[in-house]
C-alpha cells in the first residue's frame, strides 16, 4: 500500500505542479458551473430520447432510443479526436480551425484562452453540444431509417457540417467576425438540425401509411419525462454557456425559464383555442419551442423580452406543425424542423431584435435598442445556416446511399425496426412462447436458421 | 328470426384499417378488435438480450370479430380476403361460425333485432 501510495505521489507532483502554475488565473466556481453545465446538457441526449421515443410507435421505441443514446458515445469519440481542433483549433481564412489540438493535442491543463477555467472543461461542455445537436434531427427520419446508414451519416454530418458551423459561429470564423450573435446555439445546433432533418425526411420519404394510418405517440408519459430532462439540461446549456458563476449565467437562466413557460402557455391556449382541448404533448411542445427560441438571445436578452420571445416562439412553432406541415405534407415525424428550424430561426432574428449591451457588454444593440446591424448578420447567418444544412445533408445523404442502404424495406417497416434492427423488443407481452437458445456461442446454428428465415420471409410481422 | 353467422378474421395488424374501411362499405358496421399471437407457418425471428438468444415464434396479429345477418357471409369473406391477401405467409385466417343468439343488453332486444343498428 505504501509502495502504491508513493508512486501516486510521484506521478501525481508534475501534475500538481502544473495546476500550480494555472491556479492564477481558474476561477474554482466558474470550474464548477462549467462541469456541473456540461454534466446538464448531458442529461439533455437521453433526455431527447425519452421525449422522441414516447412519440413513436411502441414497435420503433427502442431504435428511437437507441439512436439519440449511441450517438453519445459515437461523437464523443469523435469530438475529443477530431471535432475540438476542427472547430476551436486556430482559425485558417475563418472558415475551420487547424488540426493543431487533434486528439487534444497540448491540451493539457491549460487555463482556456480569455476565460477563467480549464480548456478541458471547454471541451467537456462543448461536447454535450456537439452530441446534442445531430440527435436532434433523428426525429425527422424516425421509424424508417437503417441503423448502419444512420451511424454513416450522423458520422460524416457532424464532421463535415457540425464542426465548420460551429467554428464560423464560436471558433473565430466567418459569421463571428460579422457580428452574428449566437449564445449558446440557436444557429448552430437548432437551424442546423431542424433544416438538416427537414431535408433528409424530404429525401428518406414518408413512413409507410402516413396520412392513411393513425399514427399515433404510444408513450406520452414517456415524452413528458423526457421534455422535463430537456428542460433540467437547457439551464446548463443556456446559463453555461456564459462561461462562468456570474450575474450573465444568471440571467441566462431566468431568461430560459421566463420564454419556456411563456411558450408553454403560448401553444397550448393557441392549440386549446384552435382544436379545442389543451393537450400536455402540445405543452411539452411549447416549452421546448420556448427553449429553442431563447438559446441565442439568452445571454443578451433581459427578462421581459425573454417573455415575448417565448411566447411568440411557441405560436409560430405550433403553426409550422399543426397548419404548415398538414399542409406541405412532409413526414418531419417528430418535428425536427417545425420546433427546432422554426424555432431557431426566430430566435436567431429575436436577438437581433432585442439584444442590448446592458445585459452583455459582449454582445451588441439590437434594432429596438436603435442598431439594425445586428439584425442585418443574424438575417445572413441564418442563410448560411440554412444553406449548409440543406446543400451539406443532400450531399451527404446522397454519398451514403450511394454504398449503402437507407431506409429499412417496407415489410421490414412493417414488423417495426426494434425487431428488424435490433432483435429486441421494448415491451415484452404477458404471454410469450419460443425457445431459450441459450448464450450466442452455444446456439449459433439455430440462431443463423432463424436469422436466415427472417430474410427469406420479409413479410413476416 | 334471421340466422346470425359470426366470422372471426385474423390477420396482420397494419391491414386493419384498410379492412374496417372496407367491412363498412358493405354495411358491416359492428365489430370487436383485440391483439392477439399466434403461430403458424410463419417462423418467427431471434431476440438477443445480453448473449442471450432466444427464437421467438408467437407473433403479433389482430382478431376482427363480427356478426352478420343480413349483409352476406359471402360477401365479408370476399371483401375481407381481396383487403388482406398479399400471398405471402402472414396474411392470416377467417373462421366462420353459426350463432345460436344474441342480446343487445341495454334493450333486451334478442337475434337479430340485438345486432342490426337502430334506423
Amino acid at each position: 500500500m505504501a509502495l502504491v501510495a508513493m508512486l501516486c505521489m510521484v506521478v501525481a507532483a508534475p501534475v500538481a505542479f502544473a495546476a500550480d502554475e494555472a491556479a492564477a488565473t481558474i476561477d474554482t466556481g466558474d470550474t464548477a458551473w462549467v462541469l456541473i453545465s456540461a454534466a446538464l446538457v448531458f442529461l439533455m441526449t437521453p433526455g431527447l430520447a425519452f421525449f422522441y421515443g414516447g412519440m413513436v410507435k411502441s414497435k420503433n421505441v427502442l431504435s428511437t432510443i437507441m439512436q439519440s443514446f449511441f450517438i453519445v458515445a459515437l461523437i464523443t469519440v469523435e469530438w475529443v479526436t477530431i471535432g475540438y481542433t476542427m472547430t476551436f483549433g486556430t482559425d485558417i481564412n475563418g472558415f475551420i480551425g487547424s488540426l493543431e489540438k487533434i486528439g487534444l493535442a497540448g491540451v493539457g491543463l491549460n487555463v482556456l484562452a480569455n476565460g477563467t477555467i480549464p480548456e478541458l472543461a471547454f471541451v467537456a461542455f462543448q461536447c454535450m453540444f456537439a452530441v446534442i445537436t445531430p440527435a436532434l434531427i433523428t426525429g425527422a427520419f424516425a421509424e424508417r431509417m437503417k441503423f448502419g446508414a444512420f451511424v454513416v451519416f450522423i458520422l460524416l454530418w457532424a464532421i463535415f457540417i457540425y464542426n465548420p458551423m460551429a467554428h464560423w459561429v464560436w471558433g473565430g470564423g466567418f459569421l463571428a467576425t460579422l457580428g452574428a450573435l449566437d449564445f449558446a446555439g440557436g444557429l448552430v445546433i437548432h437551424i442546423l438540425s431542424g433544416v438538416s432533418g427537414l431535408t433528409i425526411c424530404l429525401l428518406l420519404g414518408k413512413r409507410h401509411g402516413y396520412g392513411k394510418l393513425p399514427m399515433l405517440p404510444h408513450h406520452l408519459p414517456m415524452t413528458v419525462l423526457g421534455a422535463a430532462l430537456l428542460w433540467f439540461g437547457w439551464f446548463g446549456f443556456n446559463a453555461g454557456s456564459a462561461l462562468g458563476a456570474n450575474a450573465l449565467a444568471a440571467n441566462a437562466f431566468i431568461t430560459t425559464q421566463a420564454a419556456a413557460a411563456a411558450a408553454t402557455l403560448s401553444w397550448v391556449f393557441i392549440e386549446w383555442m384552435h382544436n379545442g382541448k389543451p393537450t400536455i404533448l402540445g405543452a411539452v411542445s411549447g416549452c421546448i419551442a420556448g427553449l429553442v427560441a431563447i438559446t441565442p438571445a439568452a445571454g443578451f436578452v433581459e427578462p421581459m423580452p425573454a417573455v415575448i420571445i417565448g411566447f411568440v416562439g411557441g405560436i409560430v412553432c405550433y403553426a409550422a406543425v399543426a397548419v404548415v406541415k398538414q399542409k406541405l405534407g412532409y413526414d418531419d415525424a417528430l418535428d425536427a424542423f417545425g420546433v427546432h428550424g422554426i424555432g431557431g430561426t426566430w430566435g436567431a432574428i429575436a436577438t437581433g431584435l432585442w439584444a442590448t449591451k446592458s445585459v452583455n457588454p459582449a454582445g451588441a444593440d439590437g434594432l429596438f435598442y436603435g442598431s439594425s446591424d445586428l439584425l442585418v448578420a443574424q438575417m445572413i447567418s441564418i442563410v448560411v445556416a440554412y444553406a449548409l444544412a440543406i446543400v451539406g445533408s443532400y450531399v451527404l445523404f446522397k454519398l451514403v446511399s450511394s454504398f449503402m442502404q437507407v431506409r429499412v424495406d417496407d415489410s421490414e417497416e412493417v414488423a417495426g425496426l426494434d425487431i428488424v434492427e435490433h432483435g429486441e423488443r421494448g415491451y415484452a407481452q404477458a404471454i410469450m412462447t419460443g425457445n431459450s437458445l441459450g448464450l450466442s456461442a452455444e446456439a449459433s446454428a439455430m440462431a443463423m436458421q432463424s436469422s436466415i428465415a427472417l430474410s427469406s420471409e420479409p413479410d413476416m410481422k | 328470426m334471421r340466422k346470425l353467422t359470426k366470422i372471426d378474421i385474423i390477420t396482420r395488424s397494419n391491414k386493419l384499417e384498410e379492412l374496417k374501411e372496407a367491412l363498412n362499405a358493405i354495411g358491416v358496421q359492428g365489430m370487436t378488435v383485440s391483439q392477439v399471437y399466434g403461430c403458424g407457418l410463419q417462423k418467427g425471428h431471434k431476440e438477443v438480450y445480453r448473449g442471450r438468444e432466444y427464437a421467438i415464434n408467437l407473433l403479433p396479429q389482430v382478431k376482427v370479430e363480427t356478426v352478420v345477418c343480413e349483409v352476406p357471409v359471402q360477401t365479408v369473406l370476399d371483401t375481407a380476403q381481396k383487403v388482406l391477401k398479399t400471398g405471402k405467409v402472414g396474411d392470416g385466417k377467417i373462421f366462420v361460425f353459426d350463432l345460436e343468439n344474441a342480446v343487445r343488453i341495454r334493450t333486451g332486444e334478442a337475434g337479430d333485432q340485438a345486432i342490426m343498428d337502430e334506423k
